[in-house]
């Protein structure tokens, strides 16, 4: 079974580095960072902070375009080109063929996110006084996994929306609003008259809570480690989002007609 | 075919002739029109306001290592506009003239308690603990310089906003040792601003700490106090807490440069705008026992 799933991810990697859209993005995030490297202020190079900031904004804006193209083009351009027919004609299960497209993006997204946050860290060890590999470790890291729950939810819309493109869209839009709202509606609800309470407090305790996996305020201002059990239990939750889209994923897809 | 190119030639001549009319149109605005400044103000025009504020305060959030209260949150302190980094400027005032500072209270105000276990939890992924860069920050280690690209982001964007010049000022000259940055940076503020007090107050304080050009920085105070008697004296609220300061800083100059008389003059009129008309009254009666 996992043979199977790994050889669907491998293409999928594969996919990855022939298309231009990552270097694209890349040389676009090293421009723009390189560009705000060189602004002089008050002539003091010790400066970094806001250089890390800028920097982080551009990953993750990177990140979340990275993952959402490459997940949501996988099952749309099988049917499209038809190769979706000789594949699961193979001794292949519908859910392994699903697990495998997710674990080749998830993969993608890492190996961008490895080449990315090697840039920050390289661009700001030449102003910081230490490497702070342990806080990249763990911004990396909560932020990829972040990017798993994306990516099974772009998988299970790439089933149940017409598009790619519109998939692409409402998953951008929903992360980015969770990312900035997500944890303020708790307050919101608490100013709302019922029924407005209840069901905006139902929606908080139903979204995938994207801001835990954001570090970028504790890595740029030098912040202390999240403990390692909180980075953990972070992760068991992210865990639990991802199970939770690739089954709505796989039951959709097993009753869904190919055609 | 011959119709498309018809049609197509046709449209063209139309946008030639909109062209040439509304190229007409423009210069006769432009005649009337207020003088644009930079490319920046042309582009974005209210918007750069907007946005100087909103880098201003995000130098605040710096100041506080990320740490801030949104919108959203609890109502006790927020870190928009004038927060403690501005805040600072002020303190170093009161404490040179009255000995006590106004915001050492609010200044450590925890944040709310979570409401729920999800924000409890979210807490441990973002700064949820009040800090400040000049004592050291969540790490202790001294980076109040790290506010400064916000600060000069802002002046950018907003070149009329004061309080940019004089905060940066403050903490580039006090804090991080460069009084020639500071003083260029508020000479800037001063060609987007002419004849501003508080930068002209900003530039004195500098002259007479850094350079120990007493008779400079009194010109500029006195240029300071003229500016602001015609720039605030009109106002229905005018900004008597510069004036104080002005009133302050020249009668101390005055008395450093031997000129007590003069200095006396200061300190009454700072005597009828200071919160605490003793102390200052204090000082009138030590003055004139020395001149005795």
């Amino acid at each position: 079974m996992f043979s199977r799933i790994n050889a669907i991810a491998g293409v999928t990697i594969k996919e990855l580095y022939r298309r231009k859209d990552f270097y694209v993005i890349f040389v676009f995030t090293v421009l723009i960072a390189l560009i705000f490297a060189s602004i002089n202020f008050f002539n003091d190079t010790n400066i970094v902070r806001y250089l890390k900031e800028i920097t982080l904004l551009l990953i993750w804006i990177a990140s979340l375009t990275i993952a959402i193209s490459t997940a949501a083009r996988q099952i749309p351009a099988e049917k499209e080109s038809r190769t979706i027919f000789p594949l699961l004609a193979k001794p292949i299960t519908r859910t392994e063929f699903l697990l495998g497209k997710f674990l080749g993006s998830w993969l993608a997204c890492g190996i961008a996110l490895l080449v990315l946050y090697g840039f920050l860290a390289l661009l700001a060890r030449t102003r910081d006084d230490s490497w702070h590999l342990l806080n990249y470790f763990q911004a990396a890291s909560l932020h990829w996994v972040m990017l798993g729950i994306i990516v099974a939810f772009v998988i299970f819309g790439s089933l149940v929306f017409a598009a790619p493109s519109s998939n692409g869209t409402i998953t951008f839009i929903l992360a980015v609003g969770i990312l900035l709202l997500g944890r303020h509606l708790n307050s919101v609800a608490l100013g709302l008259s019922e029924p407005g309470r209840t069901i905006v407090y139902t929606i908080y305790y139903l979204i995938p809570h994207l801001e835990f996996f954001d570090l970028r305020d504790l890595l740029v201002h030098s912040w202390p480690l999240v403990a390692w059990g909180t980075w953990a239990l972070a992760i068991v939750y992210a865990a639990l989002y991802v199970a939770v889209f690739l089954t709505a994923a796989s039951l959709v897809f097993r009753k869904k007609p190919l055609i | 075919m011959r119709r498309s190119v018809l049609i197509l030639g046709l449209l063209l001549a139309s946008c030639f002739s909109v062209a040439l009319r509304l190229d007409h149109l423009l210069q006769i605005w432009a005649k009337d029109m207020p003088k644009k400044g930079s490319l920046m103000e042309v582009i974005m025009g209210d918007s750069r306001r907007l946005l100087g504020d909103y880098f201003f305060a995000k130098a605040d959030i710096y100041f506080h290592s990320g740490y801030y209260i949104s919108r959203f949150g609890g109502a006790k302190e927020h870190h928009e506009g004038s927060g403690h980094m501005a805040g600072a400027t002020e303190e170093h005032e009161h404490e040179d003239h009255a000995g006590h500072t106004d915001h050492e209270e609010e200044e450590h105000a925890a944040p709310d308690a979570p409401k729920d276990w999800i924000e409890a939890f979210g807490r441990k992924f973002y700064p949820s603990e009040h800090t400040h860069l000049d004592e050291g920050g969540p790490n202790k280690h001294d980076a109040v310089q790290e506010i400064l690209p916000w600060l000069k982001f802002s002046a950018d964007l907003d070149p009329n906003r004061i309080e940019t010049y004089t905060v940066s000022a403050y903490w580039l000259s006090q804090r991080l040792h460069k009084p020639k940055e500071a003083e260029a940076f508020l000479r800037e503020g001063l060609g987007a601003n002419p004849g501003n007090p508080s930068i002209l107050f900003e530039l004195s304080r500098i002259a007479a700490s850094n350079d120990k050009d007493l008779d400079h920085a009194v010109n500029l105070l006195e240029l300071a106090l003229a500016k602001w008697k015609e720039q605030e004296g009109p106002k229905k609220e005018p900004n008597t807490f510069l004036l104080e300061q002005i009133y302050g800083n020249l009668a101390k100059l005055e008395t450093e440069r031997g000129k007590s008389e003069k200095a006396i003059e200061y300190l009454k009129q700072l005597k009828s705008l200071s919160p605490h008309p003793e102390a200052v009254e204090k000082q009138i009666e030590d003055l004139e026992q020395k001149k005795k």
